[in-house]
């Protein structure tokens, strides 16, 4: 009877850990690694991008957003949507193509790939034959033609992918027609371009990589005109009133020629090197659109002067007597024009530009041409991350202040809205606001909303003017000087070179109810800021806090530390530093933490740790946790190549002497020497067969840099001051730290009253020290209340958004360390229970948080939890308080250290993680807070110059919401067919 | 209060939970009893002798004679205690002075030899043949592995527990990635494993003689490692160093344990192949706790002097630490005059059990 009630309850929990857990990868933020391909249909305004690992991405208005991924791990090379429909085609790096599709299902779309299909060509032709060169999704929708390497277009029907074997084009066919005099008649290359008469569906120009253009007739099946160029090609475009076509050339040229119905006008109209006398790079894509009224836009990329500029990546404009070379940071992999109008046949509105490392949108329709803000695929990696902080809830005040100082440095970007629209986006919106911090390595904070599927920039802080950097601050680089040719103008926000690598952020810690921020970086910096409305002129004093106490015999071999401006700063609105501490020796902050109702900072290093009184401007505690034996943790960050360096030396000087020895005792010594180098080999070739073995040997006390060799420093982990009841003695206020040799140390703090705290000093005192007896570094720490609930953060209480804790009860203590979570009861500190890790399945806590989790079925219930990140790439889910596992989940690869080392987890059970430089996955481990795209796209309502339409049954989906909608599209498709019928029967 | 002897006892007691011990220096012989379940702690029994012959300011090495005869060391808490739950019925005691002692003769049958003259020729004369075998100096004298759950296990296999007591003495063992061969349903199947790849000389893996090199690891502490990474293991077995049990397919089969009958003897310690949870939580490691501490004690020394503080501590009972606080002090002070109990005083023990607290 007591085992069956037992049974009941296990299920019951299990039940509950159903609707409470469930593990999801939502959503990826940034701007996707490695881009590789562009495609927009204009009929969906939707952006497509595919990626060398094969992912291909769709973007419409902000929120709407569609992945796939290839099963086949080859890079896209080529996306092209059927135009007027809900279809994509992509080309792979391996010679497939592929059909995906935006089909309707439960009231949301979603991606899906339908079709896959590999040119075959004859048994026995080389591969080149069907190798897929140049792609054309024909406007008819049903025809897609693809150019190949051996010079031959197969023309196959979609969405079956049949091949139309009697239609294709081969190379013979076309050569056959050649005029004589052509020079380039022998070899006439691959198909580099294919394009379709915008006037006349069944014309389309064939352009060979040697430079012969043919325009062909799909229905007479002949040549119409030959275009005979000379120049290898690049790209070609047929103008929008089909009487001329541009092509674009290796030596930086592009031409223009007009189209006559016979085989007559061969000449060029008009040939340009746009830049000119000097040889040039190729041309690679070239555009010209024209406008309502005046001259046409002309927009090429690449064409610079190979000696000068060929290192630029540049797109050039020009319209009337404007003319820039927009300079971009990063090489360009594809662009387009989005054009203004119902039928998307309108002005040339904004200028989209695909570049290895951003999206950058060109509004051409301002003055200037401003670059428009992009609502998502930001760059997250303008600068390298180095650290990232989550704050969830952040006060409706607060929010509109941050938002209010971002928009203010994003006065030079356009007033235009978004131009991509496709899509509805059906999410609901966020239950709360969430920041996202992320610190760079060039000493920026960028602030980012992640409330929502869109992670939206709000505001950059920048860390450096308060020290004196290498940069020139007059250093502007958006003007080069009048009358500069080619007329360059940057563009894009990716700068990955970073002034002083000391000024990265390793820490950030923000109290959003107080509006205090606290960044600490590379070089021991603390900054202590506060968001001031208003720009203000001030100096910031510097505290330099000696970490070792007059521990003797070590010596810093790092980085100096920042050399701090003397004079006052002028900062603008937002976040504004006031106080600095600086410690001594400039080690990598390792831990932060900000008390803005104490006005307290704590702050650690690989030395020691230190509290901060920001009010008073002085420190209230020093420590330092070195070991005289500890000799590596003071060669800094560099010691390891100058060991490098030196051990180089010394064996070169080695060398040097045995050669000199060599002399001296010539005939001895060779025989000793090819001894010794045939030990020597010896002794390498057993080390590199010798396999993989790892020494099984415990951690003693006195080798705490078994924690030190692997992590490269140790870390001083810091965690709040905290206030309770019962704590080691009394009431009172503790301040905890725990160290990377399994040691926690406790101190208790006298606050003087409120209307003294200005002038009477707050003190520290050591009230207790735990040292973990397995010695694994301590990675958090949390204090649970009388009820087992963790302590909430503080001025939460104050502010009535948390219950305040309970005082009654025994608080207890729990301690997680890299292999065990062990909760002590206070005041006695006695271990109360554990759970064990590394013991029972090998692996390591590396990241902690704590979370609250909501029931999914029952709304009033909810536990808070551990979220556990472990070396091994797995999440775990730990109740409190009696540290029991709940769930296990695979969640980032073993392999992926960066992953790993990158994960933040926000206080309802989500998280971030680093999936590249400058991707961030969104996780979820509740059933309650998900957030994840959630889009509908219809199927475009219809074009006006292309003729024919097919249905679309999944494209148009049928939810309640969207019946009306549907219905029209259905209605329209019967007329298109019906249509379609009437003039294929004429 | 349980203070384990009391000279005020008489001589011959009645309560068959006392021993009687009978303790010898030089010529000297001194009678008196512990108990047998409770008998204390070391150091308050080495107090007492010293006390009892009146040589209160020597150093000396006890020994006994255990059940075979042979001479063995008492000097800390685990072989006092067998000392006294194996005595039967007398305790027998032999004090040498520190610096008179023959290490030599310890662990061989050297009361035998003293007792009956003619044996011990004989012994001498194999003494000769054989070379010395060094066992270790009497301080490190504890039991460093052991064999266990040799009837629950399958033949081929061996359980080793190895018994680190916080010594210095590393492990001694490097593992590495394999392949074993496997009976499965399909046949033989080549899976991978982990393997003893190498043993430190002279560490403790080695002077067991119980693990061997291309021995496969089973499981660690009750865990299978199938499917566990390198890492993975290693991190295990770091973590579960302090008392690591370890299974494994020895590469040479031919010095199993023959199972006569079913009924062997299993150490109390066993662990269950499904890891109990149990198992785990009685390692417990307890931590130290500093209270308060001006300045940290930076010496192992005063760590030990902490730790035997908190053994006098634990003797007290609760109510009664303020009133013991004088012999308490009595006890630090002796401590501090004398340099070779905190040196002697091994490391491991304070890892054994309880809290220290430092004043």
């Amino acid at each position: 009877m007591k085992r069956f009630r037992r049974h009941g309850q296990e299920s019951q929990r299990d039940r509950l850990k159903q609707e409470l857990f469930q593990f999801n990868k939502t959503v990826e933020h940034g701007f996707p690694h490695q881009p590789s391909a562009l495609g927009y249909s204009p009929s969906l305004q939707l952006l497509a991008i595919g990626t060398r690992s094969g992912a291909i991405k769709l973007y419409g208005a902000p929120g709407v957003e569609f992945m796939g991924l290839h099963d086949e791990n080859a890079a896209v090379t080529q996306v092209h949507f059927m135009p007027h429909q809900v279809e994509l085609v992509t080309l792979l790096d391996d010679n497939s193509l592929h059909m995906w599709t935006l089909r309707g299902h439960k009231g949301l779309s979603e991606l899906l790939e339908i079709g896959r299909f590999t040119l075959t060509g004859p048994p026995g032709a080389p591969p080149s034959v069907t190798r897929v060169t140049a792609v054309l999704a024909h406007t008819s929708g049903e025809l897609l033609l693809l150019g190949t390497e051996g010079g031959h277009v197969f023309i196959v029907e979609v969405p079956g992918f049949r091949e139309l074997e009697e239609r294709n084009i081969s190379l013979d066919q076309v050569a056959a027609s050649v005029p004589d005099d052509y020079i380039g008649r022998r070899n006439l290359e691959h198909v580099e371009a294919l394009q379709e008469n915008p006037i006349n569906p069944n014309q389309v120009v064939i352009g060979y990589g040697r430079g012969l253009m043919v325009i062909w007739d799909l229905e007479k099946r002949c040549a119409i005109q030959h275009i005979p160029a000379t120049q290898q090609l690049e790209s070609v475009w047929w103008t929008e009133d089909g009487s001329y076509i541009l092509s674009s050339h290796s030596d930086g040229s592009y031409c223009r020629w007009m189209v006559g119905g016979e085989d007559v006008n061969d000449e060029e109209e008009k040939s340009d090197i746009p830049y000119g006398h000097f040889p040039c790079k190729a041309i690679s894509k070239i555009i010209q659109l024209p406008t309502e009224e005046g001259p046409p836009f002309l927009l090429f990329s690449g064409g610079m002067p190979r000696a000068s500029y060929g290192d630029r990546h540049c797109i050039t404009v020009i319209h009337c007597k404007t003319h820039v070379a927009l300079d971009f940071t990063s090489r360009i992999i594809d662009f387009f024009v989005i054009r203004d109008g119902l039928q998307h046949t309108g002005d040339p509105s904004a200028l989209v530009v695909l570049v290895e490392e951003e999206l950058v949108v060109i509004d051409l329709q301002t003055d200037c041409w401003p670059v428009i803000q992009t609502p998502y695929l930001v760059p997250l990696h303008s600068s390298a991350i180095t650290c990232s902080h989550h704050v969830s809830a952040i006060p409706l005040k607060l929010w509109e202040r941050v938002i209010a100082a971002g928009e203010l440095q994003n006065t030079h970007y356009s007033k235009k809205p978004w131009p991509i629209t496709g899509g509805q986006n059906l999410a609901p919106d966020p239950p709360q606001r969430d920041l996202l911090l992320t610190g760079h390595e060039d000493g920026t904070v960028h602030f980012w909303d992640a409330s929502g599927v869109c992670l939206y920039p709000l505001y950059k802080l920048s860390t450096a003017g308060v020290f004196h950097t290498d940069a020139d601050p007059n250093d502007n680089m958006n003007q080069g000087a009048e009358g500069e040719w080619p007329p360059f103008r940057k563009v894009g926000c990716f700068d990955p070179y970073s002034d002083d690598p000391r000024l990265g952020i390793q820490k950030i810690h923000l109290c959003k109810y107080s509006g205090y921020l606290t960044v600490a970086g590379t070089a021991g910096q603390i900054l202590v800021l506060e968001l001031n409305d208003e720009a203000a002129e001030q100096t910031v004093e510097a505290k330099v806090v000696d970490l070792l106490q007059g521990q003797e015999g070590f010596r810093w071999k790092g980085h100096t530390r920042l050399d701090v401006r003397e004079e006052p700063v002028l900062f603008p609105p937002g976040f504004q530093p006031f106080a600095l501490v600086q410690c001594q020796p400039p080690a990598v902050v390792t831990a932060l933490t900000l008390h803005s109702e104490w006005k307290l900072v704590a702050f650690g290093t690989s030395h020691g740790f230190g509290l901060y009184d920001y009010q008073q401007k002085n420190t209230v505690l020093i420590k330092c946790t070195l070991n005289p034996s500890d000799q590596l943790a003071m060669e800094g960050p560099l010691s390891r190549v100058k060991s490098i360096k030196k051990s180089l030396r010394q064996s070169f000087r080695r060398i040097r002497r045995s050669r000199v020895s060599l002399r001296k005792h010539h005939v001895n010594n060779t025989a000793k020497l090819q001894e010794a180098n045939a030990r020597l080999e010896a002794e390498l070739a057993e080390m590199e067969l010798a396999p993989v073995q790892r020494k099984i040997e415990a951690r003693s006390s006195d080798d705490s840099f078994t924690g030190l060799v692997r992590t490269l420093y140790f870390k001083n982990w810091l965690f709040p001051v905290l206030v309770y009841v019962k704590a080691f003695s009394d009431m009172s206020l503790h301040f905890l730290v725990g160290t990377n040799g399994g040691c926690v140390f406790a101190y208790m703090l006298r606050l003087p009253p409120v209307e003294h705290r200005a002038d009477e000093p707050v003190t520290a005192q050591p009230a207790k020290e735990i040292q973990l007896m397995h010695r694994a570094p301590v990675v958090g720490i949390v204090v649970l209340d009388g009820h087992g609930a963790p302590l909430p953060e503080p001025l939460e209480v104050a502010h009535d958004l948390a219950r305040s804790p309970d005082m009654q009860g025994s608080h207890q203590l729990l301690v997680i360390s890299e292999e065990q979570f062990k909760v002590f009861t206070l005041p006695k500190v006695s271990a109360k229970m554990k759970l064990k890790l590394t013991a029972v399945d090998g692996s390591r806590v590396r990241r902690v948080g704590v979370a609250w989790f909501c029931s999914s079925r029952t709304e009033d219930y909810g536990e808070s939890g551990l979220v556990v990140l472990t070396n091994q790439g797995d999440v775990h889910v730990v109740s409190l308080p009696h540290v029991k596992m709940q769930v296990q989940y695979p969640c980032i690869r073993r392999e992926d250290v960066s992953g790993i080392a990158s994960c933040v987890f926000t206080k309802h059970g989500q998280g971030f993680y680093l999936i590249s430089p400058s991707e961030f996955e969104r996780f979820s481990l509740s059933t309650c807070y998900l957030v994840e795209p959630r889009c509908l796209v219809e199927a475009p309502l219809h074009s006006g110059s292309s003729s024919q339409r097919r249905s679309q049954p999944d494209g148009a989906s049928s939810t309640h919401r969207y019946t009306h909608a549907a219905r029209r599209v259905m209605e329209h498709a019967l007329l298109n067919d019906e249509s379609e019928y009437s003039r294929e029967r004429e | 209060m349980n203070r384990s002897f009391n000279k005020s006892q008489p001589l011959r007691n009645v309560d068959c939970n006392a021993v009687e011990v009978k303790s010898k220096y030089g010529a000297e012989f001194r009678r008196f009893s512990v108990d047998r379940v409770k008998p204390g702690k070391f150091e308050e029994f080495y107090k007492l002798i010293l006390h009892i012959h009146r040589i209160a300011n020597m150093e000396v090495m006890i020994g006994y004679a255990d059940v075979h005869g042979d001479l063995l060391p008492i000097n800390n808490d685990d072989n006092f205690c067998k000392a006294v739950s194996t005595a039967h019925p007398l305790l027998r005691i032999f004090i040498q002075r520190q610096e008179e002692v023959d290490y030599a003769n310890f662990g061989t049958n050297t009361i035998t030899r003293k007792k009956k003259a003619v044996v011990a020729l004989r012994n001498n004369d194999v003494n000769r043949k054989r070379p010395h075998i060094r066992i270790g100096m009497p301080q490190d004298f504890r039991p460093v592995s052991s064999i266990i759950d040799v009837d629950i296990l399958p033949e081929s296999h061996r359980r080793v527990r190895l018994y680190r007591h916080g010594s210095d003495k590393p492990l001694g063992f490097y593992i590495r990635d394999g392949t074993s061969v496997r009976v499965t349903p399909h046949g033989l199947e080549k899976v991978p494993g982990i393997f003893i790849s190498r043993l430190v000389p002279g560490g403790l893996a080695e002077s067991t003689g119980l693990l061997a090199v291309n021995d496969e690891v089973l499981e660690v502490n009750g865990i299978e490692v199938t499917g566990k990474s390198l890492d993975q293991v290693t991190d295990m077995m770091i973590a579960n160093s302090h008392n690591l049990i370890v299974t494994v397919k020895p590469v040479n089969q031919r010095n199993n344990v023959v199972r006569g009958s079913r009924i062997s003897g299993s150490s109390g310690q066993s662990s269950d192949s499904s890891g109990s949870t149990d198992d785990l939580e009685s390692d417990e490691d307890a931590d130290i706790v500093i209270e308060s501490s001006l300045k940290r004690p930076s010496q192992r020394s005063n760590a030990s002097l902490a730790y035997q503080l908190h053994r006098d501590l634990n003797l007290h009972s609760n109510p009664a630490l303020r009133h013991s606080n004088g012999s308490l002090h009595k006890i630090l002070s002796s401590l501090k005059t004398d340099p070779r109990h905190s040196l002697a005083l091994p490391r491991g023990g304070v890892e054994e059990d309880g809290t220290v607290i430092t004043l």
